[in-house]
């Protein structure tokens, strides 16, 4: 295993009965990476990520993410990753210096890290107006950056984003993108999974799940070259055509 | 001709906690009869309560609205015999299997499966081999196609679709699309809203929507044919730092990725090109391309909600 690698899958698997959603993965993650996890609906990401993120217990394989092993150490590796999704989001009822105590509160940060936190993060997103007000009455675009902020408050080595921009307008997406581009600069490693092939375009890899197997892996303009197509729309559908399993 | 469907100056606002939101915000516009019409925009844009005012579901505070000729108001009994529509959120019994939601829906409207079985054909092939099976137990994509199924079976003069291509993947969107198409073909007038905007090119005409307004309404064509100004689109070896030297020239007016390009208008009018590929060399950009590009709906989009 190398030391440069953030995630380090091999072989990984996972049954539910007789079916096999993921089927004998194997890919690493480089520190610093932004790695896009593209497949169709039902091709086995999200099951991937669960086992990933240390929420589900794989069939067989092996895998070590922030350095943890999958099997002895999913609780280190929890402490160590972020995750956001569209559909996790934060407590709408609390406001955003509340959602901050609380998730840092959760991550075992102290009062004087969550305060610096707090005020570092509402005048990265100028958001200082807004501090103490509930998350509900803020615009969606706001919500998802907060979020990501937040899922970001302990300092993770990976931030796993599960379809982050989901319903978001196109400008915040681009301004959402930027935040990532910024995260892997300072050196997060961020696992993205999306709908947008625009936003495929972005990732410095990425993955094309199939029927529970990756199908294909490298760069986007490689996977381009390789497939003789304009893009990775192009690229993900001539791929994704090829799937029997259907499921969205 | 009459519009198939109408909306005279909507207004319908929430109470949200403390906080007045404005969900549509005076919207007129008609749909002519068998058109594919889309209502593209983000969540909020306001997209959902238009269709629930049409569908007769929400009464708006203020304004219009007809379908087929019919008010919605005072008219709705007639209306509901002929619209369909397919929510955002999957709303058919989830305890129920397919061909019982199926001769459900059919009973509703004194109807049967048989009776418009040309209209939903190519959908209900393929959720026959399940239809034994519970609605809740079917995969997103059979679910989606059991709702529209459901939603066609009384052969309605207006579909409506809230958000059909939500969070599906690029291939199943395609395929999607063919069927809306196929719809259209037999006569059906459709309104389907959706936040990826490279669909609005296959519709006929569209609504762009943000935060209750309509930004622009036209042929997808001719609202990209209204962008204002020179788009172009650039590479380089680093994406990253061409965005952040981009955006610190001052020539520059916005500039935003766009997959594997950046597009960029600059504020003059005919910014002459060689000099800002000189800058970006001086950069150190290697392999660097600028060149003209056509703007698509998205960049029309960030333009109007910059205006």
């Amino acid at each position: 295993m190398s030391m440069e690698a953030a995630i380090s899958v091999s072989d990984l698997t996972k049954r539910f009965g007789d079916f096999t959603a993921v089927d004998g993965i194997t890919f690493d993650v480089k520190k610093g990476e932004i790695f896009g996890f593209l497949g169709a609906n039902g091709a086995g990401k999200t099951t991937a990520m669960r086992m990933l993120c240390g929420l589900s217990l794989p069939t067989s394989g092996q895998a070590n993410v922030a350095g943890f092993d999958l099997y002895k150490e999913p609780e280190k590796i929890k402490k160590n990753i972020g995750y956001m999704s569209q559909k996790f989001s934060l407590y709408g009822d609390l406001t955003i210096r509340e959602n901050n105590r609380f998730y840092g509160g959760i991550y075992g940060l102290t009062d004087q890290q969550i305060k610096e936190k707090t005020q570092f993060m509402l005048e990265h997103l100028h958001l200082e107006d807004q501090a103490d007000t509930l998350v509900r009455a803020l615009p969606l675009g706001w919500k998802q950056k907060l979020s990501f902020s937040v899922s970001m408050i302990h300092d993770p080595k990976i931030v796993f984003l599960d379809e982050p921009t989901g319903g978001v307008d196109p400008i915040t997406r681009r301004e959402f993108w930027s935040m990532i581009y910024e995260a892997a600069h300072s050196g997060t490693t961020v696992f993205v999974t999306t709908h947008y092939m625009d936003e495929a375009e972005y990732c410095d890899r990425v993955s094309i799940m199939v029927d529970g197997k990756i199908e294909a892996m490298d760069s986007p303009s490689a996977l381009s070259k390789q497939y003789n197509a304009k893009g990775m729309e192009e690229v993900f559908v001539q791929l994704a055509r090829k799937a029997i399993r259907s499921d969205n | 001709m009459e519009a198939s469907v109408r909306a005279q100056n909507i207004f319908k606002s929430f109470q949200s906690g403390k906080t007045k939101v404005e969900a549509l915000n005076d919207i007129s516009f008609e749909v002519e009869k068998g058109e594919l019409f889309g209502l593209i925009g983000p969540d909020g844009a306001g997209k959902t309560t238009l269709f629930r005012i049409f569908t007769t579901l929400m009464i708006a505070n203020k304004g219009n609205a007809w379908v087929d000729g019919l008010k919605v108001v005072s008219q709705y009994r007639e209306i509901r015999k002929r619209v369909g529509y397919m929510p955002g959120r999957f709303s058919l019994y989830q305890d129920l299997t397919v061909e019982e939601n199926l001769s459900f829906f059919a009973t509703l409207f004194d109807t049967t499966l048989e009776e418009n079985y040309d209209l939903v054909k190519d959908i209900y092939i393929q959720i026959e081999p399940f239809k034994k099976r519970r609605a809740g137990a079917l995969s997103g994509g059979m679910k989606q196609k059991l709702a529209l199924s459901c939603a066609l079976i009384h052969k309605p003069s207006v579909l409506f679709l809230d958000e059909p291509t939500t969070g599906v993947d690029a291939v199943s969107r395609q395929e999607f699309w063919e069927l809306l198409r196929n719809l259209q073909l037999q006569g059906i007038t459709i309104v389907v809203s959706t936040p990826y905007m490279d669909e609005a090119s296959l519709c006929d005409r569209v609504a762009l929507m943000q935060a209750g307004k309509i930004l622009d309404l036209d042929t997808p064509s001719g609202i990209t044919r209204k962008f204002s100004k020179t788009l172009w689109s650039a590479s380089s070896n680093d994406m990253y730092q061409l965005m952040n030297d981009l955006k610190a020239d001052e020539r520059v007016n916005t500039c935003y990725p766009f997959g594997q390009y950046h597009h960029i208008t600059f504020k003059g009018l005919n910014q002459e090109i060689q000099s800002i590929e000189k800058m970006l060399a001086e950069k150190g950009h290697v392999d660097l391309t600028i060149q003209k590009t056509e703007p698509t709906i998205e960049d029309c989009f960030m333009e109007l909600m910059n205006q």
